[in-house]
């Protein structure tokens, strides 16, 4: 086993990238993703890493140098927040579509106008439909082993697919924790050499971006379809892997926090779900049967883990930090089509949306939730959906 | 579970103080997380910074106004508006930095039921020990020792020893100086 440190969940990020010994870092600063981009500069400056920090002029650039060098075969990294993330867009769409393995981290942080640097999960929802494996970390050491483990994910031929890695901004990425770290040999050798469907660097012909039929296009997008369900596998198999390097038990797609059994399912994904796993603890104190399904990665959406954890249950909430307007929270609307693909009998599902703009929910406010919750189920007046807001304490 | 609140002035070193208890209570076995006011801050302003401590994993995360230990960096802190935000809980302890010897008067730091109060001047260790930045006494090593002295939350050795890791060198060396001076010179006056 390796060291024990104190960092930020923006220092894990970090301390991530550099021990799968990146080639290239380009990006630009955004608070609160900054310090991440610090660290690694610190560390290629002090020697400790071997890469190029590329700087640039804006989150666009940043990730179309990192998708430069990835194309020329360079481990690359990025990480992001917020508007910096919405303006980097388009090119995240290129990334995926070329099938070019890239790791970015995305330090949460709502959407303005209003200016706001606080946390949610609005920016992050945004990418949803870019084709990218979209992880989620709970605490700071899931935030290092799920970068770790981006890398390999991405860079496995059943995949060739880029990674980004949530964590809040400030709730994980300002906060210090103790963290593991394992030894570099051992990473080196589970992690191996950087693979990549092709390689641009004019030794053969290749063209990127040209024209093609409406037919190949969409078997383009077809395959991506297809890399998604083989990615569910790939996440499974590394994560078991790295768990013998880590010495700790892996979790796949989706933690199941006293769910086995649970008659009231909470469905969740990110920091909170710390402070909702100490509401549970406390409910099933007062006697309710509640356990937790926690999203540990958005895209692929777990379907069948999500459904075999809710088929038993009498009923299932889904807390979401983000809100597609107009409809209900996107955790919510996958949860539902993920119980719907498998069964015509659905257990009651409700969406609770809070802490958006990066409104604090404690441990208090899940209590409070869930018990209503079960109220509402057991004398049959389910109110589907509920928009969760206070101010103060 | 503990939770600390640092309130001091922007610059003072409240954050690091937060961060470096993480270190001590790591060297003493325990889980912890330190981390600043979420949002932005500016050099002289008042400023908190929160720990946890506990022997079980911290499930909970983010801010909180209520806590087990208020370490205050600045004693003129005591009696403005920006303080009234946060409490004590019943049994809870105060831990000041401050030159006087005596209970403070008049303070706008809201309690929950019993308190303790302890007193230390690090402004003067740190005068001692040649600990100054910029113009300003750095405090929030010694403000360590205090609460180590005040709470036993983490033991005086951890707290030395995260603080030599934390500055390493000569720096560390002079920093675990004056947090050893303040742990043997706080007193209890409440």
């Amino acid at each position: 086993m390796g060291l024990k440190l104190v960092l930020t969940g923006n220092y894990s990020i970090a301390y991530a990238a550099k021990m799968a010994r990146v080639n290239v870092v380009a990006a630009y600063p955004i608070t609160p993703q900054t310090s991440i981009v610090e660290k690694l500069a610190e560390l290629i400056e002090g020697g400790e890493l071997d890469a190029v920090m590329i700087r640039v002029e804006s989150e666009h650039s940043a990730l179309a140098a990192c998708f430069g060098a990835a194309l020329a075969g360079a481990r690359v990294f990025t990480a992001t927040s917020s508007q910096g993330l919405l303006y980097m867009h388009e090119m995240v769409h290129w990334a995926s579509r070329a099938r070019i393995p890239i790791v970015m981290g995305i330090v949460t942080r709502t959407l303005g106008p209003p200016w706001n640097i606080w946390p949610d999960h609005t920016d992050y929802m945004d990418q949803r439909d870019t084709g990218w494996v979209m992880s989620f970390a709970v605490d700071n050491q899931e935030a290092f082993d799920l970068t770790l483990q981006a890398f390999k994910i991405s860079e496995d031929p059943r995949v060739y697919l880029p990674v980004m890695v949530g964590i809040e901004g400030f709730i994980l990425g300002h906060t210090t924790m103790p963290v593991e770290i394992p030894d570099q040999s051992a990473v080196d050798e589970w992690l191996g050499p950087r693979r990549q469907p092709y390689v641009i660097d004019g030794s053969d012909h290749l063209a990127l971006g040209n024209l093609a039929s409406p037919e190949d296009t969409e078997e383009f997008f077809m395959d991506i379809q297809n890399a998604m369900e083989e990615a569910k596998k790939v996440i499974a198999e590394v994560d078991e892997e790295y768990s013998k390097i880590a010495g700790r038990p892996s979790m796949g797609l989706v933690e199941c926090f006293k769910c086995e059994d649970a008659k009231y399912l909470a469905v969740s994904m990110g920091a909170w779900s710390g402070d909702l796993k100490e509401a549970i603890l406390q409910l099933r104190d007062e006697g309710f049967d509640v356990g937790l399904a926690r999203i540990r990665y958005y895209r692929p959406f777990p379907a069948e883990q999500l459904y075999e954890r809710a088929r038993g249950a009498k009923g299932v909430v889904v807390f979401d930090r983000a809100i597609s307007f107009g409809s209900a929270g996107p955790i919510f609307l996958d949860t539902l089509a993920s119980i719907a693909r498998y069964s015509r009998k659905t257990p009651y599902v409700k969406n609770v949306v809070a802490g958006l703009g990066g409104v604090n929910i404690t441990s208090e406010d899940f209590s409070k939730i869930i018990r209503k919750f079960v109220e509402e189920v057991e004398s049959d007046a389910l109110v589907p959906f509920e928009w969760y807001h206070r101010r103060g304490g | 579970m503990y939770e600390i609140v640092f309130v001091g002035r922007g610059g003072q070193g409240a954050v690091t103080a937060a961060n470096i208890l993480v270190e001590a209570a790591l060297i003493d076995g325990l889980q912890a997380q330190g981390f600043p006011f979420f949002g932005a801050e500016r050099r002289g302003a008042p400023v908190a910074a929160f720990s946890r401590v506990d022997d079980k994993p911290i499930l909970r995360h983010g801010m909180f106004n209520t806590a087990d230990a208020i370490v205050v960096l600045d004693n003129k802190l005591l009696n403005q508006d920006y303080i009234s935000q946060f409490k004590l809980r019943d049994k809870g302890v105060l831990v000041l930095n401050t030159p006087y010897n005596t209970p403070p008067r008049d303070f706008k730091l809201r309690v929950e039921g019993e308190y303790s109060v302890y007193v230390v001047n690090a402004t003067q260790i740190a005068l001692k020990h040649r600990l100054v930045i910029a113009g300003w006494p750095v405090v929030n090593t010694s403000m360590l020792g205090a609460l180590s002295k005040a709470t036993g939350i983490v033991s005086k050795k951890a707290v030395l020893e995260a603080v030599r890791r934390y500055f390493s060198g000569r720096i560390g060396e002079v920093n675990a100086k004056a947090t050893e001076d303040a742990y043997e010179l706080t007193v209890r006056v409440v």
